[in-house]
């Protein structure tokens, strides 16, 4: 066996001990510590527990990636996925505190005195987990079949026995523990490599820094450097856009509000003690996926001139070792259209004779940079701690909304907690099968699914809680036509392009020149304007309804006479 | 002052912050990062063309320091109405 296989291995099995240990150690015994770990997780513990849930397969392979080859339109991700922390800290997580349930169906379903509105955001979370939950799956078992070299279906399987492990019998109090573990392998996983590159072509230690300082052995800087080779071989400038300034502003801000809305991170805000504690936690997630964020811009400028000036022009004979290796994966591919035995890296489709997916910017950097055998398998645990990660948490959001909010809350109110905690573990279990399955069998649409995902997030749960919260005289008919407009109106959208007419899916077709992808923030938009047009024609919500909203705003009564 | 009095003032205060907040939130993305861009890359920081900077990290690094500011502000308004838990 090569060393790189060996160290791989170590690590993996490693860090597999480690969150089996912490699942067997964090065992839940009540359905509160099931769903929301009894609420006693301390806020630094949550925040990194965030933004290991936060951080999927998507954000650690592929965003680095994207943004290499997307250049300057990059930041709609970077932005997009961050800026809605702010959004969650002011407007959602205090209030979801302290009004202190489970789930944010729980919330809907209460706040607006309705099953229908409870058993609209279950149908909700379900879905937008579901379909997030089957890209996770699929993210562990390509990170197994490139570095163990094994089927990408057995690495799914391995994935499905190590979370199936601990979410089914630790819950959330498993999850979250796990996580922490998780966040600290990934962001050390990420780090290493942009360090060591950044300290190799900058002199800098700071990736963030470093891209843009002076390159080594040169005058210029990074950005400078990629700017001149970009336009030189045909590309857009690196530092400069080509999406059109309407869609990077409805990208980025559905993609903003969308995070806000998506119940796998909200419902991260009802395991802390007290209100203060979910603003500190909300503080600290930010600042360990800015961490991580922060320094993918970097890793993203680094690899794009490594990739100009180690491979374009040169000979196919003569071209580094990690290019040969990941050939082979078909992750890299050479084809030699006017047979000079030279690699022709160009914007021109017809003369460029070199196709380079986007994951191999961060699975490839360590080689890229000769960096010691250890560090790819360290980038192996990171890549499948941030799938499993994220995976745990959505499969919780999946088994909490049937166990809870289907059958104790709608079906069967007077059920036994000890029956309760056991059909949230048995729809666990289904569920870990049912992503298993997915992971196995993708769908052929997942990339487009997961744009879905953050526009209904947006088109529905951001403006029912937010309303619930800062508007009083949000009424049940006003919340529920307003989530059932905006649902409707994004899924008619993004369906009708992505999966109807994807021939007509363009600029020049789409509404107002706004790409499926920023839709979402139509359907918000849409959302709050029925919702809050309906409850003006309708009845006021219940004495009751708005006391809870008096509650929920102040983290904590006075007693009389105080 | 009564309960109710004091829920709406503490209310009140926390809307003015939260809308002072979000409006720099909104500078620091959309503003500078999105439709300021092209302007402000006329600037340079640090090897960095000023827009590009807002883009893709300046406005991450407004937003831990907007969310810090708010937990700061918001736990003294908790201590100044006796809202704060102990």
């Amino acid at each position: 066996m090569d060393i790189i296989l060996v160290w791989t291995l170590i690590i993996v099995g490693l860090s597999f001990a480690l969150y089996i240990g912490i699942a067997i150690w964090a065992r839940a015994g009540s359905t509160s510590e099931f769903y929301v770990a009894g609420g006693s997780v301390p806020p630094l513990a949550n925040g990194m527990a965030t933004a290991a849930d936060w951080m999927s397969a998507a954000s650690f392979i592929s965003m680095a990636g994207l943004i290499a080859f997307m250049g300057r339109d990059g930041s709609v991700y970077l932005m997009g996925w961050t800026g809605g922390y702010v959004l969650l800290a002011l407007l959602l997580a205090p209030y979801l505190r302290k009004f202190g349930k489970f789930t944010v169906p729980d919330f809907v379903g209460d706040r607006y005195y309705s099953s229908t509105a409870r058993l609209v955001a279950v149908v909700c979370a379900v879905f937008i987990s579901f379909v997030y939950v089957a890209g996770q799956m699929r993210g562990v078992g390509i990170v197994f079949s490139r570095f163990l070299n094994v089927e990408i279906e057995i690495g799914v399987v391995i994935g499905m026995v190590i979370v199936f492990f601990y979410a089914v019998f630790g819950g959330m109090k498993g999850i979250t523990y796990t996580q922490v573990a998780q966040y600290c392998v990934l962001i050390f996983a990420y780090l290493v490599p942009a360090i060591f590159i950044s300290l190799l072509l900058t002199g800098n230690i700071l990736p963030q820094v470093g891209f843009g300082s002076t390159l080594l052995g040169s005058d210029q800087s990074v950005l400078e450097r990629l700017d001149g080779l970009s336009t030189e071989f045909g590309f857009d400038a690196y530092t400069s856009g080509a999406l059109a300034r309407i869609d990077v502003f409805f990208i980025t801000f559905a993609l903003m509000v969308g995070t806000a809305g998506l119940p796998h991170v909200i419902v991260r805000f009802f395991t802390v003690p007290k209100v203060r504690d979910a603003r500190k936690s909300a503080l600290y997630a930010l600042v360990f996926i800015v961490l991580l964020y922060a320094t993918a811009p970097a890793i993203a400028a680094f690899a794009r001139v490594n990739l100009f000036e180690t491979i374009n022009n040169v000979q196919y004979e003569e071209v580094p070792d990690w290019f040969k290796t990941w050939e082979n994966t078909g992750l890299v591919q050479f084809d030699d259209k006017n047979n000079d035995g030279i690699i022709q890296y160009r914007a021109d489709p017809a003369v460029n004779e070199l196709r380079i997916d986007q994951d191999i910017i961060v699975l490839a950097n360590p080689e890229i940079a000769n960096l010691p055998a250890w560090v790819i398998g360290l980038v192996a645990a990171g890549g499948v701690a941030a799938a499993l990660s994220t995976a745990a948490g959505l499969l919780l959001v999946i088994s909490t909304s049937v166990a809870h909010d289907l059958v104790k809350r709608t079906l069967s109110p007077s059920m036994s907690d000890k029956k309760e905690l056991m059909i949230a573990r048995i729809s666990a279990g289904f569920a870990v099968i049912i992503a298993g399955y997915f992971g196995i069998n993708p769908p052929g649409f997942v990339a487009q699914t997961v744009a879905f995902a953050f526009g209904l997030a947006a088109a529905s749960f951001f403006p029912a809680i937010m309303l619930g919260i800062f508007y009083k005289r949000m009424n049940k008919e006003g919340a529920i036509a307003g989530m059932i407009a905006g649902i409707a109106i994004t899924t008619a959208y993004i369906v009708y392009f992505t999966f109807i007419r994807t021939d007509l899916n363009s600029v020049e077709h789409w509404f107002m020149g706004i790409s499926p992808q920023g839709f979402g923030t139509v359907g918000m938009i849409v959302n709050f304007v029925v919702a809050i047009i309906v409850s003006k024609f309708t009845a006021p919500p219940p004495e009751e309804i708005q006391r809870l909203v008096e509650n929920i705003r102040i983290p904590r009564e006075l007693k009389e006479g105080e | 002052m009564e309960h109710k009095d004091l829920a709406k003032a503490y209310w009140k205060k926390n809307l003015t912050y939260v809308g002072i907040l979000l409006f720099i939130w909104f500078m620091a993305s959309f503003g500078a990062g999105v439709l300021f861009v092209d302007y402000l890359d006329q600037f340079m920081i640090g090897g960095f063309p000023l827009g590009f900077w807002f883009a893709q990290q300046g406005s991450m690094y407004v937003f831990v320091v907007i969310i810090a500011i708010y937990m700061v502000v918001m736990n003294k308004l908790d201590k100044e109405f006796g809202f704060d838990e102990e």
